[in-house]
This record gives C-alpha cells, structure tokens and sequence, in this order.
C-alpha cells in the first residue's frame, strides 16, 4: 500500500509500459482487421462475417463481447468495496445465459439473417416491426456505449496518468476513432476476430491473477476471505449479502428488481443476439452458446478471487481513493501482485476490452440502422446490398462520434450502473417481443409495437424519474430533485409491463396474416429449413 | 473466388404446405419434444435464481451462517448457481443431440428434399 502512495500517489505503474503493451495489441488487431477485410465482399460478410465462424470461435467471441469493462473492472471493484453483493452481479450475469441457450439462440439463428427485426418481420408488417426493432437496437446499444466509454476516461485517469478533463476527453476521442476504423475496414469478420483475442487476452489476466492470489494464500479460499474480511474495517459483513443493497426495504426491492433485469436482459442484447448470425447453423449457434457459457462462467469465478484479493492484499480504503474509485480495484491487485509489468499488461486488457465490447456495439447499431431502417423502412427493400453496406459504415462514424460525445459526457458515471440500465431497457423492449414471437402463434404486429415501445418508454421513463438521475448525493444531477419512482433499477415494474402490453396488443387486434405466416416459421425455426448458410468464398 | 448467398429457398413456396408440415406427426412430436424440455427446465432455473435472489435479499442470516472456515451459506449458494447452470447446459445438450437434432434433420431434408446443396 505505501508503494501507492508514493510517486505522486495518483498513479501507478510506469505509463509508458502501460501504453506500450497496449500499442502492441492494437498493432496486432490492427493487422488481423485488415487480413479480414480481404475477404469482406457482401452484405452477408459485413454484417454476419458470411457465417463463417464455428462455434467455440463464436462462443469466445461472445464472452469477449459480454464481458465488458463493468465485469471485469466493476465487478471485481464492487466485491473489493462491498464484499458479497458484488458477487451478486456475477451470478445474475452467467444464470441470464440459459434464457439464450434454451429459449433464444437456435430458434432465432434459424429464422434471421443479420437483426432481430429480420426476426419480427417474418410474419409481421415490416415497415413498423423494423423501425421499433431498430430503434430499441440503438436505445440499448446507446447505454451499453455509454458505459463503456465512460470507462475508458477513468481508467485513463489512474494508467496514463492522463487527470485534466479535456486530456482524458482526447483519449476517449481516440479509442472511439480507433474502433470505428476497425468496424469500418473489418466488418463482422474483423470485429469477431478482435473479441476472440481480446477474451483470450481477459481470461488469461484474470486466471493469472486468480492463481496469484490463490498461491499467496495457499489455495486457502477461507483463508482469502477471512483476511479480506479483516482487512475491510467491516468485519464479517463483507462476506454476508446486504452491504451494498438493502440497507431498507427499498433497497431490497430495488436489488431484486436488478436482478430480474439482469437475468433477462441478456438474451435481449442486441450485439449478442446478431452473434448467433455469424455461424452456419443452429447446431453450431448452440455449441456457441455451450462455449460462451463455460468461458463466461469461468471469468466470473475468477471475479471471486479478483475482487477479495483487492480486498485483502490492496485494501479498500486505497482502492477508494484511487483516480478510478472502485474501477481501479483490478489494477491496483495487478500492481500490488506483479508490479509494473502485470499491472501493463492489465491495464493493456482493460483497454482491449473497452475497446473491442465498443466495436461490437458500433456494428450492431449501424447494421441496425442500415438494414432495418434504411434498406426496408426508408428504402422498402429494393436497395442494392452494396449501397445497404455503405450507409452500414457512414452509421458507423455517425454512431461512433456520437458514442464518443456521450461518452466525453458520461465521464466519471458508475460504469456498473450504466451497464445495469442498458439490461434493463434490453429485457423491457427487447425479450417479449423475441419471445412471443417465436412462441406465439397469435403474436401480431400491434403487439409487437405496444410492447417494443412501451416497455422501451417505461424503462427510459422509469429511469429518468428514478433517484438515479436526480434528488440524492449519489444521483446524476444532485442539485435538483425531480424523481418519483422510488427504484434505480426499473425493471421490476418495466419488464412486466412490457410482456403485458404485447400481450393486450394482440389479443384486442387481429391480424390473419401474421397468424397464416406462423407455420412457416415455426418450421424453419425448429428445423433450419431453408435458412442461411456459410457463404463460400 | 465466387460468393454463393443462400436465399430463402427450399421447402414449399405456398403456406398451405407448411401448415402441412406443422401438421405432420413428425414435427408435432419435434415441437413437443422442444416444448418439454425448455419449458419446464426455464421455469425451474428462474425459480431456483429467484430463491437465491430473495434469500440473499430478505434471509441475511441465514446466508451469513458460516459453514467451512470464513465460507458461508451465502457463498456456497451462490457457487451452486454456477454448478447448476453448468449442469442445465451440459443436459440440455445431450438432449438436443440425441432427441432433437436426429429428427429435425430428417424434417428439414424432407422439405428441402432435392435441393442440391
């Protein structure tokens, strides 16, 4: 802890190694981006990699798109600071997989080619089924960028030594530019290639710093968590659940109502359910699935010894008081285990990992919008794929610049919180409309419409009347206080709403078109009958 | 280097003829087989998540009661979540394999039966 403090006690490590391991990943995505890009020809390359990928590449791919900057540097700082609760996180992250794996992946791989409103559009009308796909598609990839590139300023801050505002703006500015090139010149194909290596990276960290600590205590898992304990200044209470939530019953309902967001939100994200696109079959989309699930449980293991490590070998009140607060908890442990040069190379997979989970989200909120909304909607089918592809790029600069405004913006916002919000807008808008539709064979248009949009409005409005924007010390604005609803997370009233009003909506309309379109496919969807396969090069 | 894009094809053009398929013996049994296992086995890790959820929200105590050392209810519970959804995946595949994947293959090369591939 005293090597903390000195050196100016803001910083740690030697910046320049940190920024040079890190230069050294980009070189070499840079290159694999460019290799890809040879083979980048079609609609069907940009946007789904020509459903080329088998399934463990996919499944890798996946974990390195989910886990984000909030799993790694969040979560192992929430259990670092508020011991048991931040575990909590862990749990209701992996447990969502299962939604996918027997509801989601194989069903929508079937009966899709590039988004979830190829999927709605099956059997409904296009015109509206696809703008309200697109725009809950950039509401939830708009959180999720946020979160991210709020981030990326605060590790900034603690790695590169990097602490006025604007610098740290600059440094955002570049990481978004960054990104936006290699979805730009690799496609789906570049960007998949990016994740693979940017989870390979993460787990081998994490695994190497799990096994770090591990040693020091002898393999000792009580022996970690009593010295964590005693350490913490608050006893036993950081191994019990309820430091962080549930202080009183609002608190309580408030962590319950996280949860369900959590659970259910990750089958209705929409960077990951266009992943299922990039594999040749529903076969290999499951075996995806299997592999996303084992790598993905293995991390949040791993957050375990990661975060009571931090606990017990840095320290919270360190970890408090670092640049990055809690974000900072992974570092320090890097620091504090393998000085300079782990706490480099960490640095250099924290970054890798904002940067590739930011690359997924550009790709899937510009074919979004170039697909849905501008060859279907705008265009209403009859565009070429070429043109569909370069409106597909110009959204990705538009959406990157935006990204990276917002993200300017976003500085300094609890990156878990963000990342929480945009589960939730996904499980509101997103997951009953998957669901009905793949199971439902009255599902028609209007309820598509009444619970895309209502769930997405009750979410979104949820969370601008909720204490998380506004009227306490800890909101977004603290100066004024206009919130009503009592609860920062809004899933527990949102998601029900959502599955209610699809529900009304079909059932007050009728629609026999969508009804006669549904043997068809619910065939496709169970069989694989006439859906895409790899394009052949 | 030719890029070959699959379109919608294969399988019959008029919905008459899926509705034919759907109706088949073959795939009711497909869809029952699929029905069966996801929806109860969905409704039981909800419900197993769930208990974890409000055990870990509303039953403190009891989570908190230590078992092995510093390892606590709460902890173990927790890497029973892990454990479970190892077990559900590692189950839902073998069932796939072995009762979906057989006769969904045979459906579908019925309905594309022909289509030179």
């Amino acid at each position: 802890m005293t090597t903390l403090a000195q050196g100016g006690g803001t910083s740690v490590g030697e910046p320049l190694i940190n920024l040079s391991i890190f230069l050294v990943f980009v070189a070499i995505t840079l290159v694999v981006v460019f290799r890809a890009s040879r083979s980048t020809r079609t609609a069907s390359d940009y946007y789904a990699a020509g459903r080329s990928f088998t399934g463990p590449q996919n499944g890798i791919a996946i974990s390195g798109d989910y886990l984000s900057a909030a799993s790694f540097l969040g979560i192992a700082g929430a259990i670092a600071i508020s011991g048991y609760d931040g575990f909590l996180f862990s749990i209701g992250f992996l447990v969502a997989w299962l939604v996918a794996l027997l509801l989601v992946a194989e069903l929508l791989r079937n009966t899709g080619r590039f988004t979830m409103g190829d999927v709605l559009s099956y059997r409904m009308r296009q015109r509206p089924v696809r703008a309200a796909a697109a725009t809950s598609t950039l509401a939830v990839s708009f959180f999720y960028l946020l979160a991210q590139m709020a981030g990326a300023g605060g590790l900034v801050a603690l790695l590169l030594e990097v602490e006025s505002k604007t610098g740290q703006a600059g440094v955002i500015a570049g990481v978004g530019g960054l990104m936006v090139l290699y979805v730009l010149v690799g496609g789906m194909k570049g960007t998949t290639w990016v994740q693979i290596i940017k989870a390979t990276l993460l787990i081998a960290g994490a695994l190497i710093m799990a096994l770090w600590v591990a040693s020091k205590f002898s393999l000792n898992l009580s022996g970690l968590l009593g010295e964590a304990a005693s350490d913490s200044g608050k006893g036993d209470a950081v191994l019990n659940p309820g430091l962080l939530y549930g202080k009183d019953a609002i608190g309580k309902i408030d962590f319950v109502s996280l949860s369900l967001a959590l659970v259910l939100g990750t089958a209705g994200l929409p960077h990951i359910l266009m992943r299922f696109y990039t594999v040749p079959s529903a076969r290999e989309a499951r075996r995806s699935v299997v592999w996303a699930i084992g790598v993905i449980g293995l991390f949040y293991l791993l957050t375990l010894a990661l975060g009571y490590g931090a606990a017990a070998l840095v320290g919270p009140g360190p970890i408090a008081a670092a640049p990055g607060g809690s974000n900072s908890a992974a570092p320090l442990l890097a620091f504090e285990l393998g000085g300079e040069l782990l706490l480099g190379f960490i640095s250099a997979v924290a970054f890798a990992t904002i940067l590739a989970v930011v690359a997924g989200l550009v790709i899937t909120a510009s074919a979004s919008f170039a697909h849905d909304v501008y060859a279907n909607v705008v265009k209403r089918g009859t565009v070429a794929a070429d043109s569909e592809v370069r409106v597909a790029r110009i959204t990705a600069v538009v959406i990157g610049a935006l990204s990276i405004v917002g993200g300017i913006a976003a500085n300094g916002q609890n990156i878990a919180f963000l990342v929480a919000l945009a589960f939730a807008v996904a499980a509101s808008a997103n997951l009953p409309t998957i669901l009905y539709s793949l199971f439902w064979r009255r599902f028609n248009t209007t309820g598509a419409l009444w619970s895309i949009y209502g769930g997405l409005a009750t979410c979104v409005v949820l969370i601008v009347f909720s204490p998380a924007v506004s009227g306490l010390p800890s909101s977004m604005f603290k100066t004024v206080d206009f919130h009503f609803f009592p609860l920062a997370n809004p899933g527990l009233v949102s998601i029900p709403v959502s599955f209610l009003l699809g529900y009304l909506g079909t059932v007050l309309t009728r629609e026999p078109a969508a009804e006669a379109k549904f043997a068809e496919m619910e065939v496709r969807a169970l069989t694989g009958a006439g859906s895409e396969r790899a394009t052949v090069h | 280097m030719s890029t070959i894009e699959h379109p919608r094809t294969g399988g019959p053009s008029s919905s008459a003829d899926w509705e034919q398929v759907q109706r088949s013996a073959e795939f009711v049994e497909l869809r029952r087989r699929l029905r069966s296992f996801v929806f109860p086995m969905t409704a039981a890790f909800l419900a197993w998540y769930l208990l974890y959820v409000l055990m870990a929200t509303y039953a403190r105590g009891f989570m908190s009661q230590k078992l092995l050392g510093d390892v606590n209810v709460g902890l173990v519970f927790g890497l029973l979540q892990f454990a479970s959804t190892f077990l559900i995946t590692a189950v839902y595949v073998r069932y796939a394999n072995t009762r979906l994947d057989p006769l969904s293959e045979r459906i579908r090369s019925r309905i594309e039966g022909g289509e030179p591939r």
